[in-house]
């Protein structure tokens, strides 16, 4: 998931080469190290960059690249009370990944805090204060670990300046540890909170002089030792989310949006609704002009002065809707129409070699398609949020991934000047993406904005969040390959069809941007001579979104399964044919595949590293003892996929049974993410990726017929249960202890692999290929 | 006029006798910590216990609690330290925590009636409860390490 401000730059981006680009750049790690590399690498990167690159400013990465940067000012992020107690400000949305803990004992450690003097308080949006608050593309510690650190140890530099001129004594003779500033010499000692005022006074220093901790000294970085700081309050119920927020004088509000996507009110009569005891007020919202970006949908919406007053008198509408444009929207047809555009030529998106002619070569052909439908993120907790308009003021309080953004959206809408607008962040009871999109908060601002600015909670329900998302793409990627005498590709094929999320920012767009591109598509590293990808053109029918991992779920799918294949079709272990595919290893430079994007990241700090992603799947494959007997109708498969600049695989057991029932035994998942700041959370999160990859394995899809999503509730959108869920799931952390090193992304990388690694598997315990998902029932005739 | 008792606190509603209980609790108690995903009993959020069970507040009105001692998540224990409070922050069950009230009402109640299950005993009591982020194998371990460790009576259920 990338912010709307980054995509649309990205938009910018002018498309990858289609020309033939270089070879896979093998830049080893010694001329990396001596920098003769990264210079060569940043030629090329400029070389392939010349044309989009009006400004001649150098290039921007990570978090500088990022709307409003980064801050690592230690008054914006620490304050200390004079009873000691440490306060971190957490400006990036806690969602389930742990950023508010990490993100203080980040803080805490190059303060030299002691952890149970430390507490964790939100920030507001506020970008111009805090830096980027997007919380979205496995960014959070890869773009300010280092910068909070660096906000820690200036702070503590600051206590110690205080502290030596409070003593008349060098700064080199005090030291800051545990909570307390010490000058040996004189034995003299002060709490931090004794110092914190004086320390207040001081300028903050210049970042050069300010130094880091050596990783050998850290305390909680890298440890693993640290519990969640919301842990008591989300086990006595006491945490605060989207949908707890309680504001005196508050009313309830529920929207009827049209069904289909596009469509609009044509009458309602309202009449037995305003007669549910408890409604407040019920208005008509206009449906958005297009591009839909994060507008709300329009419809009928009813204020109560409870929710379920709310729910009664919504069901009570009578409303006449006009469909619009995509009232015969039926995905599965829409299946058959990109298969269509898979089968013909599309936009080349990379291009190396000759393909057609090494095909007509090849000692060998295979192709196969595979399909991914829509998928709907559904948070445990729903949007929602509060907005209050008073005095010309809007105050509002979201679950939100993009505080900032909702800021804007928010100050546009009601035509309030920027700092007349104030988002409050909650935690989010789940977010994968959905939450990036403030269409939700807008529609709670119409509603205040509708009872003359009282505080107004706006819910969706589940059948809301179902029926008007913002979907994962649906799609039909399809690859062809030529082998030569040993099974080896000489050529490859694959056209991906896919709507885009460029849909929503620009009405039409039909071919994929650069960003959905690079996740894991024209970034394939495999060492095959002849390469052709395309991109066909599709059209989108309903709001396209980011869905944790994106669009690294079709391509991983579809390129993992394939290989499975094509090692069947070369009589030969499917873990050593997807080593030998990827070959020696070597660092590539992303941008030499077509990859302008890299998820933001330098390509010379982030290149491809076949030698990591080897690494991940030898230690997958060790994990689940790869190779070893099976038992009837049990086998294994395995993955590997680069996302997210983290390299991760999946090695998983399956037994299917009479019934074709897939029973998923165990997981094994390897993840080489640079070095660990949280291994503890590093683990929940891979624990979570395979629970939810295996979802959208089995069973999860949304499905459109006459315009409209099939899947009301969790009855129809089945996601995992516990009984379903593996009863064994192994996380292994390759070991990286350079905490100076680039880091990787964690909260979106273990999605990818857990399909293929799944239908592998399925291949393996019986003979039968999985082209589709969800497998659902596929074994069971 | 319906009267109850939340988390050992007597209660009485004058509304709509029809309102789930979890609404409810939620905007007329105040009481957060019982959770809306669904609102037709399929995921598990706003479990709560009415006479010593474990039901789906999003399902059951008010009306149906006439007399009864209903205990929210805020009343499981007096101070938080139920065996599966402890046991979820011991392990760091939760990801984004949403769902999680839910889960250990559910698995308090689970406890109460098999104090050791076992793994199949964990998927037929818990397998109502959804959680997205994916916690299940946390969820499993820590019903077991929390299975046998005596648990204190509720707030009000003491009746």
């Amino acid at each position: 998931m990338i912010h709307d401000s980054q995509m649309m730059s990205d938009m910018l981006v002018s498309e990858p080469t289609t020309t033939a680009p270089t070879a896979l750049a093998n830049v080893s790690r010694r001329a990396m190290l001596g920098g003769m590399g990264a210079l060569v690498l940043a030629l090329s990167w400029r070389d392939s960059a010349k044309a989009e690159d009006k400004t001649n400013e150098p290039k921007k990465f990570g978090a500088d690249a990022m709307p409003h940067g980064w801050q690592d000012d230690p008054k914006v992020f620490v304050a200390i009370a004079p009873d000691g107690t440490v306060t971190v400000t957490c400006h990036r949305a806690e969602m389930g990944q742990g950023v508010r803990t990490s993100i203080a004992f980040v803080v805490a450690d190059e303060l030299e805090a002691t952890w149970d003097k430390v507490k964790v308080t939100q920030a507001w949006g506020d970008e111009t204060r805090f830096g980027n608050q997007d919380t979205d593309g496995s960014r959070s510690l890869r773009h300010f670990f280092q910068h909070l650190r660096h906000a820690g140890a200036a702070a503590r530099l600051m206590l110690v300046q205080a502290a030596a001129k409070q003593w008349n004594v060098p700064v080199s003779e005090v030291r800051a540890e545990n909570h307390v500033v010490t000058h040996a010499k004189s034995k003299r000692t002060l709490g931090y909170g004794e110092i914190a005022a004086a320390a207040a006074e001081l300028p903050v220093p210049a970042r050069e002089s300010v130094t880091l901790k050596e990783s050998k000294d850290f305390k909680y970085i890298g440890k693993g030792k640290i519990g969640l700081v919301d842990n008591r309050d989300i086990t006595t119920g006491k945490a605060v989310y989207g949908l707890d927020t309680k504001i005196d004088g508050m009313l309830y509000a529920l929207v009827a949006r049209p069904p289909v996507f596009g469509g609009k009110v044509a009458s309602y009569d309202d009449t037995e609704a305003k007669k549910v005891a408890g409604v407040v007020k019920i208005f008509k919202i206009d449906a958005p002009e297009a591009p839909v970006e994060f507008q709300p949908l329009g419809g009928v919406a009813v204020i109560a002065k409870n929710t379920w007053a709310a729910m009664k008198a919504r069901e009570a509408l009578k409303i006449t809707w006009d469909d619009g444009p995509n009232a015969t929207y039926d995905s599965v047809a829409f299946r058959g129409e990109l298969e269509k555009a898979a089968r013909a030529p599309g936009k080349v998106v990379r291009n190396q070699g000759d393909v057609d002619g090494a095909m007509a070569k090849a000692k060998k052909r295979v192709e196969a398609e595979y399909f991914v439908p829509h998928l709907v993120q559904a948070p445990m907790e729903p949007p929602a949020a509060v907005v209050r308009i008073r005095d010309g003021f809007c105050e509002a309080w979201a679950c939100t991934q993009a505080p900032q953004a909702t800021h804007d959206r928010l100050a546009k809408k009601l035509n309030l000047a920027a700092d007349k607008v104030r988002v409050n962040q909650t935690l989010l009871g789940g977010g994968f993406g959905r939450k990036s999109k403030p269409d939700y908060v807008l529609e709670a601002a119409l509603c205040s904005q509708a009872v003359d600015g009282a505080p107004v909670k706006l819910t969706w329900t589940r059948e809301d969040d179902l029926h008007h998302g913002y979907y994962h793409t649906i799609s039909v990627e399809r690859l062809e390959a030529g082998l030569d005498d040993k099974g080896m590709p000489v050529a490859w094929l694959h056209r991906s069809a896919a709507p885009t999320i460029g849909s929503i920012f620009a009405a039409g767009a039909k071919n994929e941007l650069p960003f959905e591109l690079g996740m894991g598509l024209t970034n394939t590293p495999f060492d095959v001579p002849n390469i052709r990808l395309e991109n066909p053109a599709a059209d989108a029918h309903v709001r396209i979104g980011w869905f944790r991992s994106v669009s690294n779920i079709p391509h991983a799918f579809a390129i993992q399964s394939f290989v499975s294949e094509l090692a069947h079709e070369a009589g030969r272990d499917p873990k050593e044919y997807l080593l030998a595919l990827i070959g020696p290893d070597r660092k590539i430079d992303p941008t030499t595949l077509g990859d302008v994007w890299n998820y933001g990241e330098d390509p010379a700090r982030y290149p491809i590293d076949t030698g990591r992603l080897r690494g991940v799947i030898e230690a997958a494959a060790k994990g689940i003892g790869w190779g070893r007997k099976m038992a009837k109708n049990t086998g294994l498969g395995i993955a590997g996929h680069y996302s997210f600049v983290t390299h991760t695989a999946v090695a998983a057991e399956v037994e299917v049974g009479a019934k074709g029932e897939v029973v998923v035994k165990r997981v094994d998942i390897a993840v080489d993410c640079g070095p660990q700041v949280n291994p503890e959370r590093i683990r929940s999160q891979m624990e979570g990726a395979v629970v939810m990859g295996m979802g959208l394995a089995l069973s999860a899809e949304i499905t459109f017929k006459d315009g409209r999503a099939q899947q009301n509730n969790f009855d129809g959108y089945e996601i995992t249960r516990i009984d379903a869920a593996p009863k064994e799931i192994h996380v292994h952390l390759l070991p990286n202890p350079n905490f100076s090193g680039p880091l990787g992304g964690v909260g979106e990388p273990g999605v990818p692999p857990v399909a293929p690694a799944i239908a592998n598997a399925i291949f393996a315990a019986t003979g039968r290929r999985i082209r589709q998902l969800p497998i659902r029932d596929q074994l069971s005739a | 006029m319906i009267k109850l008792t939340v988390n050992g606190a007597e209660r009485s509603f004058d509304g709509d006798p029809d309102m789930p209980l979890l609404w409810y609790l939620r905007d007329e108690v105040g009481l957060t910590g019982t959770k809306f995903g669904c609102g037709q009993a399929l995921c598990g959020a706003c479990t709560i216990h009415v006479g010593g069970t474990a039901v789906r507040g999003c399902v059951t009105p008010v009306s149906a609690a006439e007399g009864q001692a209903v205990v929210t998540i805020e009343g499981l224990s007096p101070d938080g330290n139920h065996p599966v409070q402890a046991a979820w922050r011991d392990l760091n069950v939760a990801q984004c925590g949403y769902c999680q009230c839910g889960q250990m009402m559910q698995a308090a109640s689970l406890l109460t009636d098999t104090p050791k299950p076992t793994d199949a005993q964990i998927d037929e009591a818990m397998s109502g409860n959804l959680c997205r982020c994916g916690t299940y194998p946390r969820i499993r371990a820590a019903i077991h390490q929390a299975a046998g460790q005596a648990a204190p009576a509720a707030k009000g259920e003491r009746l």
